[in-house]
Order: C-alpha cells, then sequence, then structure tokens
C-alpha cells in the first residue's frame, strides 16, 4: 500500500525543509495522507514532529519544498483563503486548549457560532451530538477547570469535530492519560474518523495504543523520515531506529548517552574534561 | 454573568461616567456663563496694562459683561492695546472709562467699565478714548518716595 | 574596565532593544485598527471587557478620587488660611483636580488594575494555547479577543477619569465645607469662575483619552507578546503596570506642554 498516490492524496508535502533561525528542524520531508486514512507520525522529543503538524495547518511557513492540502499549495494562500482551508480543518492541541472562560457547551458551540448562521436550537443539538459522540453530554454545563485531563481532551475532540472536518489533526492525544482514558480516546480517533469520512494525522509516542488503530506510521529522526510502513510492517521492521523504539530500548541509534569525552577522562585524577 | 446583567452593568457605568462629566462641565466648570452668543469688538489703549491676560474678563459695576480677546502693542503711540468684546446686550456711552483693576488684593486683573454720560454710544470697532492704567507696585512707591522728598525742602 | 564596557554595552543592546520594541508595537497597534471591525459589529463582545475593565475598577477609582479629593481639601486650606484666601478652596481642588490628577491618576490606577488583568488574560490565554486553537479554528484572535480588550480600555478611561474628578470635588467640598468650614458659596462660586470647560475639563478629558489609548495599548501588547510560561506571564504583567505608568507621566508632561502653555 504506497501512500504517494496523488490523486487520492488530501495531504501532500513534498522536499519540505523548515528552519528555525539557523537550526534545521525538517531537512526535506515527503509526507502524504489519503482521504479516511489514520496516519500517525513517530519520533523522539524534538525530532520535528510538532512542526509538521504545524506546517499542515498552516500555523508555520516551510522555508522549502510544498505543502498541500486539498489540492492547495499553502504557500500561494491569503489569510482569508487559509482560514477558508481550516474551517475544513479540526485541530485538539495536547492539552484541550479549552477556552477558560467559557462553558464546555459554550467551547463546542464555539466554531459553530462563528462560522455559521444556525439558529440557537439548531447549535444546541449539534453541540449535543457532538458532546454524546465522546460521551459528555451531560459535562455540558462545566467550566474547563472543572474537568479532568482526559474529560478535557474529549470536549477538545468534540469541538474539533464540530464542523465535521475532513482532516482531524491530534497533537500527543494520549499523552498523560491513564489506562481507561487512552482506550476511550483511541476508540474514539478511529470510529470518529470513519464516521466523517476524514482522514486523520496523529502525532504520537505511545506505540501500543496508536498501532492499534492506525492506517499507516511515518517515523521522524533529526528532521528526516526514516521508516514508514503499515503497523504490521513497522512490528515487522528491521530498521534499527524503529526496532529501538518499537521495543523501548535504552540504547541503540538513539544513544543512551549525552556526548561527552569518556568517563575516565572525567574522573579525579585527569585533566579538565 | 448573563448578557443581560453585563449590558445592565456597563449601561449603568457608562451614564454615571457622562453625569460626572455633565457635573464638571455644568457645576464645576462654567459652560454657559463665559460665552456670549453675539457680541461685538472694541478697543482701548493703556499706558500699562500690568498683569492683564487673554479672557480676563471684563465688568461694569461688578457684573461680567465681555472678555478680553486680544493685547497687542501699538509701536506708533508705543502704548499696550486691548481689544475685547462685549455682549451685544450692553452698550456704554462714548464718554466710557476703562480702568484696569485688580479683584481682591492679590487677584487677577480685569478691565473695569464706569459708563459715562454722553448720549452717543460706542459701536462695534470703536475706541474707549478715556482710560486708566493699571497700578504697578514700583511706581507707587516711587511716587511715595518722591512726595516724601518733596515734602522736606518746605523745612 | 571591561565591567564597565560590559556594562555600557549591555545598556546599549537595552537601548536597541527597547526601540525595536516601539517599533513592533507600532506595527501591532496598525494590525489593531485593521481587525478592529468586529470589536464594532459585534458589539457585545466591547461591552464584556468594558465591564471588566471598567465596571469592576469602579470601586478603587470612586474610592481614590474620594479620598484624594478629601487631601486636596485639607491640604490646600491648610496651606491657603495662611494667606487669609481660604475661600479658593474650591478653585484648588478642582483645577487640580480637572487638569492632572484626575487623569493622571485614574490612568495609574487602572493600568495597575484593569491593565494587569488583560495582560494576565491574553498571556495565559497564550501559554494555554488558546490563541493557537483559536487561529486552527479560523477565528483570528486579534480581531476575537484583543481588540474587544483594547476598545474597552480606551472608552473606559475618560469615563472613570471623570467620576475620579468628581469624587474628588466632592471629597474637597466634603472636607472643606462640611468639616472645615469654608464658606459654601463662595467654594463653588470662586470655581466656577476659575475652572473653564473648554480650557480644563475638555482638555483634562482628552488627557484621559490619550492615556487610554496608551495603557490599553501596552496592556493587550505585552500580553500577547509574552513568553509562553508561568514567568513569562508574571513578567508581561510587570511591565504592563511600568511601561503604562511611565508612559502617563511623559505624555502628561507632553500633553500639559502644549495644553498649558504659559497660560494662567
Amino acid at each position: 500500500m504506497t501512500p504517494l498516490d496523488s490523486n487520492d492524496a488530501l495531504v501532500r508535502l513534498q522536499d519540505v525543509r523548515f528552519a528555525y533561525g539557523e537550526r534545521e528542524i525538517l531537512s526535506g520531508v515527503d509526507f502524504s495522507v489519503r482521504r479516511g486514512q489514520v496516519v500517525a507520525i513517530m519520533g523522539g522529543s524534538g525530532c520535528g514532529k510538532t512542526t509538521l503538524l504545524r506546517l499542515i495547518g498552516g500555523q508555520l511557513r516551510a522555508s522549502g519544498g510544498t505543502v498541500g492540502v486539498a489540492g492547495q499549495d499553502l504557500a500561494s494562500l491569503s489569510t482569508s483563503e487559509l482560514y477558508a482551508l481550516r474551517r475544513r480543518m479540526g485541530m485538539l492541541f495536547q492539552f484541550g486548549a479549552l477556552f477558560t472562560d467559557m462553558s464546555v457547551f459554550d467551547n463546542v458551540a464555539f466554531p459553530l457560532r462563528e462560522h455559521t448562521d444556525l439558529p440557537p436550537a439548531l447549535v444546541h443539538d449539534l453541540v449535543m451530538m457532538k458532546l454524546n459522540a465522546v460521551g459528555l453530554r451531560g459535562a455540558a454545563k462545566l467550566k474547563p477547570a472543572e474537568l479532568s485531563g482526559g474529560m478535557a481532551r474529549r470536549v477538545a475532540l468534540a469541538r474539533a469535530i464540530a464542523l465535521d472536518p475532513t482532516l482531524i489533526m491530534y497533537d500527543e492525544p494520549f499523552a498523560g492519560l491513564d489506562p481507561i482514558s487512552l482506550g476511550v480516546i483511541g476508540q474514539l480517533i478511529r470510529k470518529l474518523n470513519d464516521a466523517l469520512g476524514a482522514s486523520t494525522i496523529m502525532v504520537t509516542h505511545d506505540i501500543v495504543e496508536s498501532l492499534q488503530i492506525v492506517d499507516y506510521v511515518y517515523f521522524i529522526s533529526d528532521g528526516r523520515i526514516v521508516a514508514q510502513g503499515t503497523p504490521h510492517e513497522i512490528r515487522a521492521s528491521g530498521d534499527p531506529f524503529v526496532h529501538q523504539f518499537i521495543h523501548a530500548e535504552a540504547d541503540g541509534p538513539v544513544p543512551f548517552h549525552y556526548p561527552a569525552a569518556p568517563l575516565a577522562d572525567s574522573l579525579i585524577g585527569r585533566s579538565a574534561a | 454573568m448573563s448578557r443581560t446583567t453585563l449590558d445592565l452593568w456597563v449601561g449603568f457605568f457608562v451614564v454615571i461616567g457622562m453625569a460626572a462629566l455633565l457635573f464638571l462641565a455644568m457645576k464645576v466648570g462654567n459652560v454657559g456663563s463665559s460665552n456670549f452668543d453675539e457680541t461685538y469688538h472694541l478697543k482701548a489703549q493703556f499706558d500699562n496694562i500690568g498683569g492683564l491676560k487673554v479672557r480676563a474678563p471684563v465688568k461694569s459695576a461688578g457684573v461680567v459683561v465681555g472678555r478680553v480677546t486680544n493685547i497687542g502693542f501699538d509701536t506708533d503711540s508705543y502704548r499696550a492695546e486691548v481689544t475685547f468684546s462685549l455682549g451685544t446686550g450692553y452698550h456704554f456711552p462714548k464718554d466710557t472709562i476703562a480702568t484696569i483693576l485688580t479683584s481682591g488684593l492679590l487677584g487677577e486683573q480685569y478691565v473695569g467699565l464706569d459708563a459715562g454720560g454722553d448720549v452717543e454710544m460706542l459701536e462695534g470697532g470703536d475706541v474707549v478714548q478715556m482710560t486708566q492704567s493699571a497700578v504697578v507696585l514700583e511706581k507707587l512707591i516711587g511716587q511715595f518716595m518722591f512726595d516724601k522728598a518733596a515734602e522736606t525742602p518746605a523745612n | 574596565m571591561t565591567g564597565v564596557l560590559n556594562l555600557v554595552r549591555r545598556l546599549g543592546a537595552g537601548v536597541v532593544e527597547a526601540v525595536w520594541r516601539i517599533g513592533f508595537a507600532t506595527r501591532f497597534f496598525m494590525l489593531l485598527l485593521r481587525y478592529s471591525g468586529q470589536s464594532l459589529l459585534r458589539l457585545h463582545l466591547t461591552i464584556r471587557e468594558i465591564y471588566f475593565s471598567g465596571v469592576l475598577s469602579l470601586l478603587i477609582i470612586v474610592v481614590s478620587g474620594l479620598f484624594v479629593g478629601m487631601v486636596l481639601g485639607l491640604q490646600g486650606y491648610e496651606t491657603l488660611q495662611r494667606y487669609g484666601s481660604s475661600e479658593a478652596l474650591g478653585v484648588l481642588v478642582a483645577l487640580s483636580l480637572t487638569r492632572e490628577l484626575g487623569p493622571v491618576v485614574a490612568a495609574l490606577l487602572f493600568a495597575s488594575r484593569a491593565g494587569s488583568a488583560v495582560t494576565a488574560e491574553i498571556g495565559l490565554m497564550k501559554t494555554t494555547e488558546q490563541l493557537k486553537a483559536m487561529d486552527m479554528m479560523a477565528v483570528n484572535p486579534l480581531a476575537r479577543v484583543v481588540a474587544p480588550r483594547f476598545w474597552g480600555g480606551v472608552i473606559s478611561m475618560p469615563l472613570l477619569a471623570a467620576l475620579f474628578s468628581a469624587m474628588g470635588v466632592f471629597g474637597g467640598w466634603l472636607i472643606g465645607v462640611v468639616f472645615i468650614g469654608v464658606d459654601e458659596g463662595a467654594f463653588w462660586s470662586q470655581m466656577q469662575a476659575a475652572v473653564d470647560f473648554r480650557f480644563d475639563v475638555l482638555n483634562g478629558v482628552i488627557k484621559s483619552f490619550v492615556f487610554g489609548i496608551a495603557v490599553a495599548l501596552i496592556a493587550v501588547f505585552e500580553g500577547y507578546d509574552c513568553t509562553p510560561t508561568a514567568e513569562g506571564v508574571s513578567r508581561a504583567i510587570t511591565r504592563t503596570v511600568v511601561s503604562s505608568a511611565l508612559a502617563i507621566l511623559a505624555l502628561d508632561f507632553v500633553l500639559t506642554s502644549f495644553m498649558f502653555r504659559g497660560q494662567s
């Protein structure tokens, strides 16, 4: 199953480079997502996963290469065109990023109220349906401060799908959750994707949960895609980096020791290391 | 906080803010009193205007009838030329005397008008012929000392 | 020697940074004006901010105005009665308040109470990625969050300054006439004779309007520009209060020298 089918690709990155000042974060990334696919981007901390997500969402501008979403090159879009495109996207931030001065209901209703002219009764019903999909209809009147981490994330998910997006993005959806919430979120990601007929991109380093629900995986290390494949291919991969990651080995292509002189040199009785 | 409560409070806030402004304008400042609807201008020349300033009041019998609008210097007569505006309701005879007086001991200086007995009235643009300058303290002392000195040769 | 050189270098860098920041803030101001359409079309957004900036500052403004007026009454009487001019108390209280104390002190209090609150709010929204989330939902945070808070401050400021001055005059009257016994008629009549609406009251209003723009701009800018950490927000709040105070006093000097040029 090759991902580079240009007719079907909802998101397509070609030779994308991104540098933050002097530091190059991404150097030549080729990446694509087809309609209906759930794709995971994995890698160690600081490897550029979240940057990739930001590039797709248009929050960052690539230094080189093309970022294409729904057939449009993001670099060529004006602000209003970018906003028009974003209305078809939904993004779940790492800690939910709910609006703290509004209730759960108002949070989910926010995109509906801002972008549509629907009457309040219809907005109410839509919000209730979205909250029901994530199982939090009863929490509609609560404030974000009163929610647990898992619940807050589910509300943010309901908000992200309020306008029935064609592309849903998740930034570390599993980080810091208890096992039950992990399972819940994982199931929701898959079910919502299929129910909405959308595509999903998930940035994560949770192996267990994500491999159960995704269709394709990309591994990023040092700003490059080092491995990719279906969950089955990944599990069977002989690539040392993938192997270290999947089996959570302390040492391998990603070294345990931060670069330093040999131990003997830094012990007492020797010249300064 | 429901929207109606919010609006109520904001409305209350704006109302009392405006009321405060109105209070300051009316009770504290003098919005109406300093401006006359229609005015005409007169001029007067003085040897010394002392501390008279533009916008100083012009009073007659203690009542404010106008304001000083301009203070200039006449290079021909070497005297100060004061232009002031009077409300059109106030007319003064041609032999009115304009004096520069001080309100209170250390107060502001103003122009006082003493009406004369002439039948003809001053019109817009006329010059008040009879003027008395401001009392300048140094000249007063000098006068006093001069008078004192003038007394002694009589011995 | 190197220590002094380093100090000079740091000072120079600091000045350059400050100038750069002012330029950045000016561009930010232009953007803010461009995106202010929503604040007008969806008035309830701005009204909400007028409530949080203005209405919630009422208590501190009114109480402070009262106290300042009362102190003016006390100190003023103490000095004036030495020259037998205690009847000019009304003049002293009213002119001090409408020309200077009203706009300046009210603006300083506003910056500390409302300005810091706005900076904290926007800064925290930035730290918890709420602004980014809004941006991703195709809603411009400058238009939706920042501009209403700016205009809320600008509208609240002159009203608060007027309230401060009015309460101050009342406080001066309370102390002077009611407690000390200055003649009530002289108090008000001399005041009305000396305070000119256009010259004193209106100039004071213009001042408070200018201060309002400065304080509101600084508050929203520092919040929007802060480092998105807890420490960054706290530093931004401090900067709001300090920069606002400096700006108010500097602008006060500039405006006063324009308005009250050599006039009595």
